[in-house]
């Protein structure tokens, strides 16, 4: 395997951002960052591959104009998945494991305030006996919360302990749309939304966009003194079915962390958990242990594009490696309902 | 560093039909899929990593489908990727499957490309009105039509050209027993029939199909174990914008650079000498000439020549769309893929009564958006030297 | 004024989707007023019945005909429902498990607030009067306190059971998704000169070329086009089609011309309608000149221009547009 690191990282989250849903004049001055920090221009990108959803967008081919952000003449070698940015990342990391290319431009973009996003994802469940329904995305992940409650697994007070201390965290990060830490004794007295999850407990609705560079081996070193050396990337995803599903864990985050060689020595873990009780099943499943520091960003619970949210995590993390916080860091990501599909992402300051 | 060498081992595709109402879509994608397996002798268990991929979710109206396929398509439990470049999606998404096994991270990869366009409607789902533009659109037809009258004015074609292309590749399609569109016909039926978007005729049209077709690809040590090997001697993918200024829609220049960076892949100097069979995206009769000299099989204005001279029907030089192609049988999302595939069966000897007699290397191509998004590549029955 | 305009889009089918054999199954049960799930290799009792055995991958046929009662195992209460669900008033999702099921079901109970559901609660499908073979068939409602039965057996339906004489094969599945759609703000300068009866372009400051409408990445540059032009609205048709096939949705009756036309000062066709002209003298490189529509109908859209009609001036030469081809 090459020697791959993460280089460059930009982002955008909004709570309302009132431009375009193919978000075209978002990316380019993510681009631009992301020029500053390498050093490069596009010409010295050899790969980009981004990821968004049409139905985010409200229309088909909607990631089609995003790519005039780049400046595609002359045409560019590039790819699209209707998936969580962060799954461009593991396409952008192949190609660049093939030999193909050295370096590689990924990002993601969504603007789901455009619709009605827990409505618009129930269109992600299956289409003939649960769609119909129209099962929201807060409902189902309300089920599983209860399930864990019933189970003895979890309860509001730890759930409230996630919501704490994200938000708390939250203030000191500029992107973040929900931020200000109280306590957890008034987070529990604050109204149920979707019983047993208040309002607090669910990522807000956020639109926004990330970018995150790759590079392989001398073309990394020649970035940054500190880059995010790749040292395990793996990808798996359970069946979407909630009732043969065991909801109360996540298998395939635990495949995904045994895939990289566990992640004992991770210091800080950016973790995508839209809900808070999704934070307890991936803290556990993921095998993290107990003094790793999880999501100093503040987490999806201050943030959460669609569809940048998990490449969101990576970056953050890797921005960790890049400043000498920690040398053993996890950037995850999750997609589909109720953690249906888990990446893992470890990145070390050295390789 | 060089690629791990991958091939082909195993093709599925299902019958393609106007509406498959006798299956789900997770049914439609398992009829290729398992056919897929079954050639390459594994079983949905050996598989590493499944790879999907299919044109827009409004088509089926559900939101990234492969999430609730997952178990279905025997996902659960492996990594799964869901690739989306428009039209040109069948081809970009065996690419994605061909680099899980060229970067050494699989060996055995399967990839399946479906689309049940009888779901809704693709005209409703493609020309969805934005809000303050005229809504002159009017579906890929539409769309394409302008850009079909630019070639013929340039290239100065006779304006039957298109209508041979239909005829051959309609007739072709009668050799392929997966084809949705089976019916003989004539240059004189294609010119007589009704003009849709005027340069383009109904007959000069694709279908709107159901379908699906799956590809398997492993790793020199699987593929040591197959009698027939497809090797990947190259992929390709371009990308360029809808409209800009200036910008060639002809002969797009993403197209061009793509064909370049294949041919000098695969060690291929002179296309229409060394490739035995091309299977190219042509929605729209008129686009076989003008990705013949995107493609460079032809010079600038000259592929209409081949087309006429019948140097791309089976026998020819350079025989194009030998199954039919998509004027036969368009399930969008795995039109391209029926592409890729059906030129792994050239080289494999495996095509049937559409087989070219001694094929060794084939090309697939597929392209999306407006003619923005290209993905190709080069198969061999022998293993790349490169 | 905000920087961007917008307006609503609904985007909406109804989709026609074909079930397959094993879904057949289940919803022709709902239809019928009966639970259809199956039995898996590994030996649990599931409904719906998925389409293939999660282990063995082969198409599911082993079906058992389920009781209507089951048992909650977890719920939620839809404090604020979204449009399409069971109720449009707060009301419980709950997964229920069907006595003698091994696995819930998402489905809704109807109860009239959060005190009258728990996990364990007890429920029974209330069918609805005239069913389609649906899950919108029926709702669970709290099942009424009875003496414990003992436990209902799967009844094995796979051989003993004949095949209703109408299957159902097929549903139709309504989605209407609601989007507020926004320009982008170098859009919206257009539009806005629209409303005021200007074409307005827009010169990227790298390659210089002028794009109508402006542009929020100039496709070859990657950065926004910046200072304004104003154009004229006499152009030359580049290439055009005519559209002679009628489909759902359109918004003009065909045929009809849709054409590229260069602007004069334009450096990218415009698309747009040409009228006032039989359609078979249309050709490329006609000159044409913008319809406005009466000004008191305006708005901040290309539609103030209701189409394009010959200039009366020469045609323009090939070379001088067959670079935007």
């Amino acid at each position: 395997m090459r020697d791959v690191a993460v280089v460059g990282f930009a982002q955008r989250q909004l709570q309302d951002y009132d431009g375009s849903p193919q978000c075209a004049e978002l990316l380019v001055p993510l681009f631009a960052e992301c020029y500053e920090q390498t050093g490069w221009t596009k010409k010295d990108i050899g790969f980009w591959c981004s990821g968004s959803s049409d139905y985010l967008a409200g229309r088909s081919f909607s990631f089609v104009s995003a790519i005039d952000a780049i400046g595609v003449l002359p045409p560019v070698n590039e790819s699209h998945v209707e998936m969580d940015a962060a799954w461009a990342l593991y396409e952008a990391w192949l190609k660049i494991q093939t030999g193909e290319v050295d370096t590689a431009l990924v990002f993601g973009f969504g603007k789901a305030s455009a619709g009605v996003l827990r409505r618009t994802l129930a269109l992600q469940l299956d289409p003939y006996t649960l769609t119909p329904l129209w099962p929201d995305t807060v409902s189902i992940a309300a089920l599983q919360a209860r399930l864990g409650i019933d189970a003895g697994l979890w309860d509001e007070t730890a759930m409230a302990e996630v919501v704490n201390r994200s938000l708390s965290d939250a203030e000191k990060n500029e992107y973040a749309v929900r931020a200000g830490g109280s306590s957890v004794a008034d987070l529990l007295a604050r109204p149920m939304f979707a019983d047993p999850l208040r309002k607090h407990d669910a990522a807000p609705v956020t639109d926004g966009a990330a970018a995150i560079v790759l590079a392989a081996g001398d073309k990394a070193r020649e970035v940054r003194e500190r880059p995010a050396w790749i040292t395990g990337l793996s990808h798996f995803t359970d069946g979407l079915q909630l009732g043969t599903r065991e909801l109360t864990r996540s298998e395939s985050a635990s495949r995904a962390a045994a895939a990289v060689g566990g992640l004992d020595g991770v210091e800080i873990a950016e973790v995508h958990a839209p809900f808070s009780h999704q934070e307890l099943i991936l803290r556990r499943d993921l095998g993290l242990a107990d003094d790793v520091r999880i999501n100093p960003s503040g987490g999806p619970l201050a943030g959460n594009p669609m569809f940048t949210g998990g490449a969101i995590r990576i970056g953050e993390a890797a921005r960790r490696i890049w400043d000498g916080t920690a040398d053993k860091v996890l950037g995850h990501a999750t997609s589909g309902p109720a953690l249906q599909q888990n990446l893992v992402c470890v990145m070390e300051g050295t390789n | 560093m060089g690629k791990t060498p991958a091939a082909v081992i195993g093709v599925g595709q299902t019958h393609h039909r106007a509406k498959r109402e006798d299956v789900s879509m997770a049914g439609l994608c398992r009829e290729a899929m398992d056919r897929a397996l079954e050639d390459a002798g594994l079983t949905l268990d050996e598989i590493d990593a499944i790879v999907v991929g299919k044109a827009p979710d409004l088509f089926e109206g559900v939101m990234m489908p492969e999430l609730y396929l997952a178990e279905a398509l025997g996902a659960a439990g492996k990594p799964l990727l869901r690739v989306h470049t428009a039209g040109s999606v069948g081809g970009s998404t065996a690419i994605v499957a061909a680099s899980l096994v060229q970067s050494g991270v699989h060996k055995k990869v399967l990839t399946v490309a479906f689309e049940k366009q009888s779901e809704s409607n693709a005209m409703w789902a493609l020309s969805v009105p934005v809000p303050f533009v005229m809504p002159v659109h009017a579906g890929a037809g539409g769309y394409f039509a302008p850009h079909v009258r630019s070639y013929i004015r340039r290239s100065g074609a006779p304006t039957h050209i298109g209508a041979i292309v239909a005829a051959k590749d309609r007739t072709n399609a009668l050799k392929n027993p997966y084809a949705h569109l089976r019916e003989e016909k004539t240059v004189d039926m294609v010119l007589a029939s009704q003009m849709l978007w005027d340069p383009i005729r109904y007959e000069e049209t694709c279908p709107s199909s159901d379908g699906a077709c799956a590809l398997v690809i492993a790793d020199e040590d699987v593929a040591k174990s197959s009698p027939n090997p497809a090797w990947i001697h190259g992929t390709v993918m371009r990308s360029e914008p809808t409209t800009a200024a200036e910008r060639d829609q002809v002969n797009p220049q993403a197209g061009r650079d793509a064909a370049a960076a294949l041919w000098k892949q695969a060690g291929i100097t002179s296309p229409i000498d060394e490739i035995d069979a091309a299977e190219i995206y042509v929605p729209f009769s008129w686009f076989e000439p003008m990705w013949l000299e995107n493609l460079g099989f032809a010079a600038e204005g000259d592929g209409w020549k081949l087309t006429e001279a019948g140097e791309t029907a089976m026998g020819g030089r350079i025989p194009v769309n030998c199954s039919g192609g998509v004027l036969s049988s368009n399930p969008i999302g795995a039109s391209g893929m029926l592409r890729f595939g059906e030129a792994a069966l050239q080289v494999r000897g495996a095509a049937g009564e559409h087989q070219v007699d001694g094929a060794r290397k084939a090309l697939g191509h597929a392209y999306g958006g407006g003619s923005q998004f290209f993905a190709m590549w080069v198969v061999g029955a022998d293993k790349p030297t490169n | 004024m905000s920087r961007t305009l917008s307006a609503p889009v609904t985007v909406s089918f109804d989709y026609t989707r074909s079930v397959g054999p094993v879904i057949g199954r289940f919803l022709t049960g709902l239809r019928d007023g009966r639970f259809v799930g199956a039995r898996l290799s590994d030996g649990r009792v599931v409904v719906p019945p998925p389409e293939f055995d999660p282990v063995t991958h082969e198409a599911t046929a082993d079906f058992v005909d389920l009781p209507e009662t089951g048992t909650v195992t977890s719920w939620t209460w839809v404090s604020e429902p979204v449009a399409g669900q069971p109720f449009d008033r707060p009301f419980a999702f709950a997964l229920v498990t069907l006595d003698g099921a091994d696995a819930p079901f998402l489905h809704a109970v109807d109860v009239a607030s959060p005190d009258e559901i728990s996990t364990g609660l007890k429920v029974r499908a209330r069918w609805a009067a005239e069913r389609t073979g649906a899950m919108t068939d029926l709702v669970f409602e709290p099942a009424p306190v009875e003496p414990v039965e003992t436990p209902t057996e799967p009844v094995s339906t796979s051989s003993t059971n004949e095949t209703p004489a109408e299957p159902v094969t097929g549903i139709v599945t309504p989605v209407s998704l609601d989007y507020t759609y926004a320009a982008s703000p170098e859009e919206s300068a257009f539009f806005r000169g629209l409303s005021e009866g200007r074409i307005v372009g827009q010169r990227c400051p790298k390659c210089e070329k002028v794009y109508v409408p402006p542009r929020p990445a100039c496709p070859t540059d990657g950065v926004p086009t910046v200072e304004e032009i104003e154009l004229s609205d006499t152009g030359t048709v580049t290439t055009f089609c005519i559209v002679n096939v009628p489909f759902l949705g359109q918004k003009i009756a065909p045929p009809y011309v849709s054409a590229y036309i260069l602007l004069d000062g334009a450096d990218i066709a415009l698309q747009h309608l040409i009228l006032d002209i039989p359609v078979d003298e249309i050709r490329m490189g006609l000159r044409v000149k913008a319809v406005w529509k009466p000004r008191d109908e305006w708005g901040t859209t290309i539609e103030n221009i209701s189409h394009f009609a010959p200039a009366d001036e020469p045609d323009a030469d090939f070379d001088t547009y067959k670079h935007h081809l």
